[in-house]
């Protein structure tokens, strides 16, 4: 490196090419707008200013499910609601990942009644729980973060499927 | 501005309406007055508009199922909350419904806050409130079967999984296996 | 009754023609004059999952059908299936901005329901959690409202406070949010001997952070456009829909629990209600940048009779557990403790409202006891609700892009709407 980097020699890395989609992948995910119910105040905490969710490339988060590959349940999931998220997830583009936030959304949490469905993984598959009602922030980066790890270890004979 | 003096709402009531009120409580300086459920819009009408009492404000409705208790005049009861701020003063006017038919007019003629109080009562509760605009159910599915808030509707609970049942549960869980 | 799973993961989110509006929505949009558009659940400005049916003659609304529901989560059923004490915490995840006052309103209800005694100490401690959420939740409500309208840094700046606020909750609840920190017969636990300073540094810091937020919005050009004129709501109307807190004062009429019927010794602190005169949103804005100070205010005097040690619960050992020192030498506290923590107390089979002044509005409680340690019927009456409501009336006739303002300046949340 040096000053022959800085003026356009670059030199040569050589890497395959699972690393550096998955690399590629990890840096800027794009999470879906999508908050439920209290888990969601802590996720637009994770945003904000003190937790700063963009240090990790996820500071855009997309309103449309076309543009996004990340979507984080984050809340309680109702009956009423359930095939709407499942019609969102079936709208977003591959590949995308499910976080799973909060309690409520891994397995009903405090809800164990007719009304809530009792963890999202019922109607959609789910890589990363992050337990907690609701989780800190640092508990979704730490998720998020899980997350990254996992796709950084994904295959290329996965990515198909 | 001259405010006309308050009158007693239980004694104007009795005076005007006498044959609807059936019955009058008062628990921790609450007073409740059991009504006819087919004159409440009378009974409303009647607290709103006379002067001294000016119940202009209409808190919340709510319904209570006694089943399985016997010793409650009916299965239902509506509560309905009112408040002056005027006289800064609460009421609560309360019908008793039979379990066979639940029904009492609606009176969002009078209030049209009680609009969607009265649609949660008809979704969560199964009681029909006659002349009511938009009887559709509020908070569950349009498909719902069953009325979830009364006190025969199980809570439904999911069993807690331990490792003898955990085959039962993932079952119902498709997606959590991948 | 328990929906088949995947049947939930295959169904159709909406079935149904456009005749079952009939009668909903004007005739000209079943002729298909008008369109119908539908805004939400999933809709980054409707602030939670609220269904809009919006029917539109060019960008104009005419129609809007507030369709709810999709956070219905079963609290009271759920309460209704527990002791007195175990439905605090469900409570909280109610109106999940400002937990505090759903707790406080409970357990207003189960107090009055089996006259249960609060130490002085206690209330004022209630009464300060109680503002510092007030002013969580305003934090939320102006730092999104300025988000949808495109003022983002204000959305940064807003949870800046936010943040310093949850960790005084943290500090003694244990919780950033759901903290359950008000029990009945008073509080959980007393203060950390932190609390105190803590809070007086917040209220030193936050003042000059309000000026910052008037600065930046009061007398902005593109946020008066937005906000003058839009969404008027009349006295009368707003009385009539049972819209109530901020969003009533904004229109005029100066009705404040806190003031009108005092809880916790509100009547005791010296504070002024912000009164707005047009009703639009501009002063519902208003109303509650100015409720901010107002808090600050009362937190003020509630830190100047705050004593670092005292009483925080009530002594009445028939509802309330004894103290952990108190299990090691008594035999009868530790038969209370293990009553109470099993079975809980019973209540009369009698029923109380109780109303407190949450963020939002009049958030009441009805309650209604068995005789038995398991509550026959809770039902909130919250503000959401009825502010949601009365989106229709307030959205009639304006543009789409006014309701975005509508929307947020009732200040709704859906789970206080759905419960």
């Amino acid at each position: 490196m040096g000053l022959s980097a800085k003026l356009g020699n670059l030199g040569v890395v050589t890497t395959t090419v699972e690393t550096a989609v998955n690399w590629g992948r990890t840096g800027a995910m794009w999470p879906l707008l999508f908050g439920l119910a209290c888990c969601a105040i802590e996720m637009m905490s994770t945003q904000a200013s003190d937790y700063d969710l963009s240090r990790f490339g996820m500071e855009l988060n997309r309103a449309s499910p076309r543009q996004s590959d990340l979507m984080i349940v984050a809340g309680r999931l109702t009956r009423k609601m359930a095939p709407v998220v499942r019609q969102l997830y079936d709208q977003m583009a591959d590949p995308k990942w499910v976080i799973s936030m909060g309690d409520c959304a891994s397995c009903g949490g405090v809800y164990n009644n007719y009304a809530i469905v009792q963890g999202v993984d019922e109607i959609i598959p789910v890589d990363v729980y992050v337990a907690g009602c609701p989780p800190r922030p640092e508990q979704l980066i730490h998720g998020i973060l899980t997350l990254h790890e996992k796709i950084k270890g994904e295959r290329i004979s996965q990515w198909a499927s | 501005m001259h405010i006309p003096p308050a009158i007693d709402p239980v004694e104007s009531l009795k005076a005007a309406l006498g044959d609807a009120i059936l019955d009058v409580k008062v628990f921790r300086k609450e007073t409740t007055v059991v009504v006819e459920p087919s004159r409440i819009v009378d009974v409303m009408l009647h607290l709103r508009n006379t002067t001294g009492l000016v119940y202009n404000f209409l808190s919340d409705i709510s319904a209570v199922d006694y089943y399985p208790d016997t010793h409650h005049p009916e299965r239902f009861g509506v509560a309905y909350h009112i408040y002056s701020m005027l006289y800064n003063r609460r009421l609560r006017v309360k019908v008793y419904l039979p379990e066979e038919e639940p029904v009492v007019p609606s009176i969002t003629s009078v209030w049209p806050a009680a609009n969607w109080l009265e649609r949660e009562i008809i979704d969560m509760m199964g009681i029909t409130f006659e002349g009511h605009p938009d009887p559709r159910r509020l908070l569950m599915p349009e498909d719902w079967d069953g009325h979830p808030h009364r006190r025969d509707y199980p809570l439904g609970k999911e069993v807690v999984q331990f490792s003898f049942n955990a085959e039962e549960i993932m079952k119902y869980k498709p997606f959590a296996q991948k | 009754m328990a929906a088949n799973p995947n049947e939930l993961a295959t169904k159709a989110t909406w079935e149904g023609s456009v005749e079952q509006l009939r009668g909903l929505v004007s005739d000209r949009a079943l002729s298909g004059e008008t369109m119908l558009l539908n805004m939400g659940p999933h809709h980054p400005s409707t602030h939670g999952v609220l269904r809009l049916l919006l029917e539109l003659d060019g960008e104009e609304i005419v129609t809007v059908l507030p369709d709810v529901g999709f956070l219905h989560t079963g609290i009271e059923k759920s309460i209704e299936d527990k002791s007195y004490e175990k439905g605090v915490p469900l409570t909280d995840r109610m109106d999940y901005l400002s937990p505090m006052s759903n707790n406080m309103a409970f357990c207003m209800a189960i107090e009055k329901l089996v006259e249960l005694d609060v130490p002085e100490r206690a209330q004022i401690i209630r009464v300060i959690c109680l503002e510092l959420s007030r002013i969580a939740s305003h934090m939320v409500w102006l730092g999104t409202q300025a988000l949808d309208m495109g003022a983002m840094s204000v959305f940064l700046y807003c949870f800046r406070e936010r943040e310093y606020v949850l960790r005084i909750f943290e500090m003694i609840s244990g919780q950033r949010m759901m903290g359950s920190y008000f029990r009945p017969g008073g509080v959980w636990r007393d203060i950390p001997a932190d609390f105190i300073p803590e809070v007086k540094r917040f209220i030193e810091y936050f003042p000059a952070k309000i000026d910052d937020y008037e600065a930046l919005l009061v007398n902005n050009p593109i946020w008066k456009d937005r906000t003058f004129g839009v969404g008027v709501l009349e006295p009368d109307m707003a009385l009539a829909l049972g819209v109530t807190g901020p969003s009533l004062r904004g229109s005029g009429v100066n009705w404040d629990i806190r003031k009108a019927e005092p809880y916790s010794g509100y009547e005791t602190y010296d504070f002024d209600v912000p009164l707005g005169e047009h009703g639009d949103v501009y002063d519902r804005f208003m109303c509650r940048l100015q409720e901010l100070r107002e808090s600050v205010k009362i937190i003020q005097q509630g830190l100047k009779r705050l004593t670092p040690k005292g009483e925080f619960r009530s002594n009445n050992r028939k509802y309330v557990f004894p103290p952990r020192s108190e299990l090691g030498r008594s035999m009868e506290a530790v038969i209370h403790h293990f009553k109470l923590w099993t079975y809980g107390f019973d209540a009369p089979d009698e029923e109380v409202y109780v109303s407190v002044e949450s963020p939002r509005g009049e958030l009441g409680c009805y309650l209604h006891g068995t005789g038995g340690n398991k509550p026959r019927r809770v039902h909130f009456k919250t503000p959401s609700f009825m502010h949601i409501a009365a989106i229709p009336t307030l959205a009639e006739g304006h543009m789409i892009a006014d309701l975005i303002a509508i929307i947020g300046s009732v200040d709704i949340v859906l789970g206080d709407c759905d419960r």
